[in-house]
């Protein structure tokens, strides 16, 4: 409350406020335009994106446009539809996001509540993953992938991505302000490890893992490299892999107007993710890179 | 402190087995491959193998494309965290400033983060495309020669203003939550004092930053390092020439198309070498931030 009396009472001046409205409706031009012009071009014909000026206000092909996109099947990358493209990426987004969630919960558990021999020899080999980005052992990794046949399966577009410290470690440290009273009551109550952690520690958590899942979505949503690297056959493209496929600069027969229609389905899910939990993923973003 | 547990033998490990065993298989034997590889010479079909010590390393450290795409690196790191923090702390400072309309303006701002960073270099190359881009006739009706596709500098442009775009968000959530831990009385003590917006910014508001924007630094050169792939490779494919190679590219470059493995492989390394040495950073700056509370 203090603040607000406080900031009232240095930036009363009315100018001053009026200059930051400006910057920041500024700032939303440069930040939002580029997601607002690729939905217009998503609403116009081919003929029309091609010459330029593009006009600023959507036009009468939705319809078209995106019917075209999920039931004709796309050209370029060999008639797979985009509905085909949305289920793979969101497989591998859940597929991912639920993972990490889940063994990583799994491992905090273990080194914060119990006790056993080479407990922290496990957790340095957790944590040092940390340094080894998948960019830094493309190779290697791509070659682990061929040698379990994982290419071109949902189960290689997803495990080798699941292990990560950073959820482990954001798990511990939670884990590790659970006061030791509860879990005596607990033991006391005749609760064993499954009872404590379903009954207690679940419960406890439900914030911290819905902002990890906002967090560990994006980012599986948002795969590069990876999804690149092993998978071969358009159907079982991502979408960003996907759009990458369809568009060619230099050459004419690039359909745009449904690479436009690709582009805004590909962007929509994760901003409606972020957008709609945006409590959770602002508090669990500034708190667990802290 | 002593932490109450449970006494278990056998549980503990069940429930390491999962993340051990993906870490195992896909983080600590592929990146042991990488070392490995990275001393031995290999023919491009795998037919022969000869360990050659530190040669490979020499080789990639003496080769003007190597030397060119660290240049490369450096440039587009640099120019990508320093726009990106600059537009972000500039929007941060405003958010601040005023009273209605936080939430609105934070909701749209954050929409960038959940954009893959390919596909935002794909939108601005779509604006920005020398044929038919919205944004690319201006400048070419200014008698601007824009083609980013052929030019050099050009290239650099775009794609650093895709991923610096990309990164606004990121920087301006962690700035707003800067700028709300300062202590209020501080900032009114100045003013009492007399000093104005633009000074009270300058000796208490950014100095107090500081740690948030050193973290961000770090956070940032990751990822212009790291993540920015998506973009080189779906907009410029590291040309015109070798003008936007960076160092991931050219080792998935070399390792994927020209298949020259000895010399991914070190590059690899290298690459390894880098993160350490930033997560070291980045654990530093945490300790001393625990210092400064």
């Amino acid at each position: 409350m203090e603040r607000t009396v406080g900031g009232a009472m240095i930036t009363s001046r009315p100018h001053s406020r009026l200059i930051g409205h400006f910057l920041l409706v500024l700032g939303l031009i440069v930040v939002v335009f580029p997601i607002y012009y690729v939905f217009v071009a998503s609403t116009h014909s081919l003929e029309t994106i091609l010459k330029p000026p593009l006009p600023l206000l959507p036009g009468g092909d939705f319809i078209a446009n995106y019917r075209e996109a999920f039931y004709g099947g796309i050209g370029r990358i060999g008639g797979v539809g985009v509905g085909t493209l949305l289920l793979n990426t969101t497989i591998m987004a859940l597929g991912i996001a639920l993972g990490k969630i889940v063994i990583s919960i799994m491992s905090a558990y273990a080194i914060v509540f119990f006790r056993f021999p080479l407990r922290l020899v496990f957790f340095w080999i957790i944590f040092i993953t940390l340094m080894l980005p998948i960019e830094v052992r493309i190779l290697p990794t791509y070659k682990v992938m061929v040698d379990l046949n994982l290419i071109d399966t949902y189960a290689g577009l997803i495990v080798p991505l699941i292990a990560s410290a950073t959820a482990t470690l954001l798990f511990r440290q939670f884990f590790m302000t659970v006061p030791n009273e509860l879990i005596e009551a607990a033991r006391i109550d005749g609760a064993g490890p499954w009872r404590f952690f379903k009954d207690i520690l679940l419960p406890l958590s439900r914030t911290n893992i819905a902002a990890l899942f906002v967090i560990l979505f994006i980012y599986g949503w948002t795969q590069y490299l990876w999804p690149l690297l092993v998978t071969n056959s358009n159907s079982m493209n991502t979408i960003v892999i996907a759009l990458r496929k369809m568009i060619s600069f230099a050459d004419a027969d690039t359909q745009w107007h449904l690479v436009m229609v690709t582009c805004v389905l590909a962007i929509l899910p994760p901003v409606l993710v972020v957008v709609l939990m945006q409590r959770w993923f602002v508090r669990g973003l500034v708190e667990s890179e802290k | 402190m002593n932490r109450a547990t449970f006494p278990h033998k056998l549980l503990p490990y069940l429930l390491l087995a999962p993340q051990l065993a993906v870490t195992l298989i896909f983080f600590y034997w592929p990146a042991g491959q990488a070392l490995k590889q990275s001393l031995l010479r290999e023919d491009p079909f795998g037919l022969k193998t000869q360990f050659v010590g530190l040669a490979n390393f020499k080789r990639v450290l003496a080769d003007p494309a190597y030397v060119n795409s660290i240049k490369v690196t450096v440039v587009f790191s640099l120019a990508t965290a320093f726009i990106s923090m600059a537009i972000a702390l500039l929007l941060a400072v405003q958010a601040e400033k005023i009273i209605r309309g936080k939430t609105l303006y934070r909701t749209l701002l954050i929409w960038p983060y959940a954009v893959a960073p390919a596909i935002a270099g794909m939108l601005w190359l779509f604006m920005f495309n020398p044929s038919f881009g919205t944004l690319a006739y201006p400048l070419r009706s200014m008698g601007i020669n824009w083609d980013p596709l052929l030019n050099g500098p050009q290239a650099m442009i775009l794609i650093v203003a895709a991923a610096a775009w990309k990164q606004i968000s990121y920087n301006f959530l962690f700035f707003v939550a800067g700028l709300q831990a300062i202590p209020q009385t501080l900032i009114e003590a100045a003013a009492i004092d007399g000093a104005r917006a633009a000074r009270r910014f300058r000796t208490i508001v950014f100095p107090l930053l500081a740690p948030i924007t050193f973290f961000l630094l770090v956070i940032n050169t990751v990822y212009a390092l790291f993540d920015t792939f998506g973009i080189i490779h779906a907009v410029t494919a590291g040309g015109p020439g070798k003008s936007t190679e960076t160092l991931v590219y050219k080792v998935y470059n070399d390792g994927f198309v020209n298949l020259i493995l000895g010399d991914s492989a070190a590059q690899s390394v290298i690459l390894m070498a880098i993160v350490i040495a930033l997560t070291a950073l980045q654990f530093r700056y945490i300790e001393r931030r625990v210092h400064y509370g």
